[in-house]
């Protein structure tokens, strides 16, 4: 899933100053799994900026909603009306159902209430860690099922590199705790697997054309276009 | 800041500050560890121009790093303008670069963003794009003038650079172009140098937005020309070279003349009448000639627009 953090609340109050009439608008799809932007959070937020509101003697009407997902342009019909009333929309979704929203309803203001952050799992409940990178080329077949692109420090191809220590990265620090080296990881899954051959193979740059390095991507599949 | 009050002392600097008509040249690396081709090239522009700017990988096809191209035109009496790129590079490379450089006596950088991988012959490789081109030119005015890294650590001796920056009149959104230099200027650039201009019209319609703003009193501009070889060269700048407006008019001048030498006279008394012109307006600070791969057509262009011979400024 798509994960995403709250932004601190001095920065969301800085993006709405100025504004009456604040719409904050949630995501019920990835960012609600993770806890971050779901319509429960966005009424949280909600309550949050009246009461910030209501302290500094401001008069702001706060609202909030939900969309089943921000992310598709039917789901924004259903919360159109609100939209409309709003100065504007706060939105609680992923980088995605944000510019969704601004693009939708332009040119009402719409900002961001979170940061996007990853493209990960829950390994535990409430811990997310990072998975995919969506580089557009994807290798894991030949690494055991783990990704060396994101769960690599340096996104290697041929690692590990000399900072792997018992299993760990040369990034973990106090506040980075526990990195596991992916290419330790990924030499112990080989060899269960019988397969640590392919450790020994030279495997060749990366082309990153498929990743963000080619530009803007799209993906089109003719044999799903309406006839 | 030197002694003698300016913030680099090179030729091209000081050219600038006393006021004179600036020529400057362009020189792309081999692709090859052939060391003479600079060295032919630098030969070929010395006398004639005031600085030559090196390319950096240029339309991202791998050359000489532009370091050592800089160097090798400097060892041939040429004073170079480093060109560096935020496309290869990360801030920690750009910094380790621009000190490397200074310490082998360049002092002119032009920050540029680069072009884009996809048009070179490495279209698979990562994009670096760490900084761009104007943040680029921050760090280098912080780290000449506050002896400071993008980090904010100091650094005792801080190399002498003179900033330039390259800005596209024809690029959109048009009302947009004037603003963009403005913020370069903001960020610390002393000289630009434009895209190159093939219509006029639409160049004084910038420079009257510039002059507008005031920026040509901020900063040194010169406009880009090249010189065209043939009417192939017009035709795939038109169509094929993202940014260039090439008139149709001027397609239909070089198609007017016979393939060949009378053709190559043709583009080089075009980019004389086009010096001439560009000359006249009020802000243009000199010309940056662009003959990359044709530059034996440079000491002519520059002796007929009555550019020679170049100020020597002590």
């Amino acid at each position: 899933m798509i994960t995403a953090e709250r932004k601190p609340f001095d920065e969301i109050l800085e993006l709405v100053d100025g504004h009456k009439k604040i719409l904050v608008a949630g995501c019920d799809t990835c960012v609600a799994i993770c806890l971050t932007g779901g319509e429960k959070e966005a009424e949280i937020l909600a309550s949050e900026l009246r009461m910030k509101a209501q302290a500094d003697g401001r008069e702001v009407e706060v609202e909030h909603t939900a969309a089943i997902r921000q992310c598709e342009w039917e789901y924004l019909d259903m919360i159109a009306a609100k939209v409309d009333e709003a100065d504007v929309v706060l939105s609680m979704a992923c980088g995605i159902g944000i510019q969704s929203m601004a693009e939708k309803f332009a040119p009402k203001l719409v900002v961001p209430a979170v940061n996007t952050n990853m493209l990960g799992m829950p390994q535990e409940h409430a811990v997310w860690l990072e998975r995919c990178g969506a580089c557009g080329e994807c290798v894991i077949g030949e690494t055991a099922g783990i990704c060396p692109v994101v769960r690599c420090s340096k996104s290697l191809m041929n690692g590990p590199c000399g900072g792997s220590h018992d299993g760990k990265c040369e990034v973990t620090t106090p506040e980075k705790e526990d990195i596991d080296c992916a290419w330790h990881l990924i030499w112990e899954r080989l060899k269960a697997q019988g397969r640590e051959e392919l450790m020994h193979k030279i495997r060749p740059p990366k082309d990153w054309s498929k990743s963000s390095s080619g530009g803007p991507r799209k993906m089109v599949k003719e044999e799903a276009k309406p006839v | 800041m030197t002694d003698d009050g300016y913030k680099a002392g090179s030729n091209l600097e000081k050219v600038l500050a006393a006021g004179k008509f600036a020529v400057t040249g362009e020189c792309g690396p081999p692709k090859s560890a052939d060391g003479s081709v600079i060295e032919k090239k630098a030969q070929m522009l010395k006398g004639y121009v005031d600085a030559v700017n090196i390319t950096d990988n240029q339309t991202a096809v791998v050359r000489v790093s532009s370091m050592a191209s800089g160097v090798q035109v400097q060892q041939n009496g040429v004073e170079a303008i480093m060109q560096m790129t935020c496309r290869d590079r990360n801030r920690l490379a750009m910094q380790a670069d621009i000190l490397g450089a200074s310490v082998l006596g360049i002092k002119n950088v032009l920050c540029l963003t680069g072009d884009h991988m996809s048009f070179g012959n490495h279209p698979e490789a990562k994009g670096v794009h760490d900084l761009d081109a104007i943040n680029l030119i921050k760090m280098y005015k912080d780290i000449r003038d506050e002896k400071k890294f993008q980090c904010g650590e100091e650094m005792s001796v801080a190399p002498a650079l003179y900033i330039g920056c390259a800005e596209n009149p024809f690029a959109d959104p048009f009302e947009f172009r004037a603003l963009r230099l403005q913020k370069k200027i903001a960020a610390g650039a002393d000289f630009m140098q434009t895209q190159c201009i093939f219509n006029v019209p639409k160049f004084k319609e910038w420079m009257k937005e510039v002059r507008a703003l005031g920026l040509h009193q901020e900063i040194k501009i010169l406009a880009g020309i090249t010189p065209l070889k043939g009417v192939g060269a017009a035709k795939y700048m038109k169509n094929f070279v993202p940014g260039i407006d090439v008139p149709q008019e001027i397609v239909d001048r070089m198609a007017s003349v016979e393939k060949g030498p009378p053709a190559q006279a043709e583009g080089k008394k075009l980019a004389v009448e086009m010096i001439k012109e560009l000359a006249e307006v009020e802000g243009v600070a000199g010309v940056h000639i662009m003959a990359v791969e044709w530059e034996e057509a440079v000491p002519e262009i520059v002796e007929t627009a009555g550019l020679l011979p170049r100020p020597a400024v002590a």
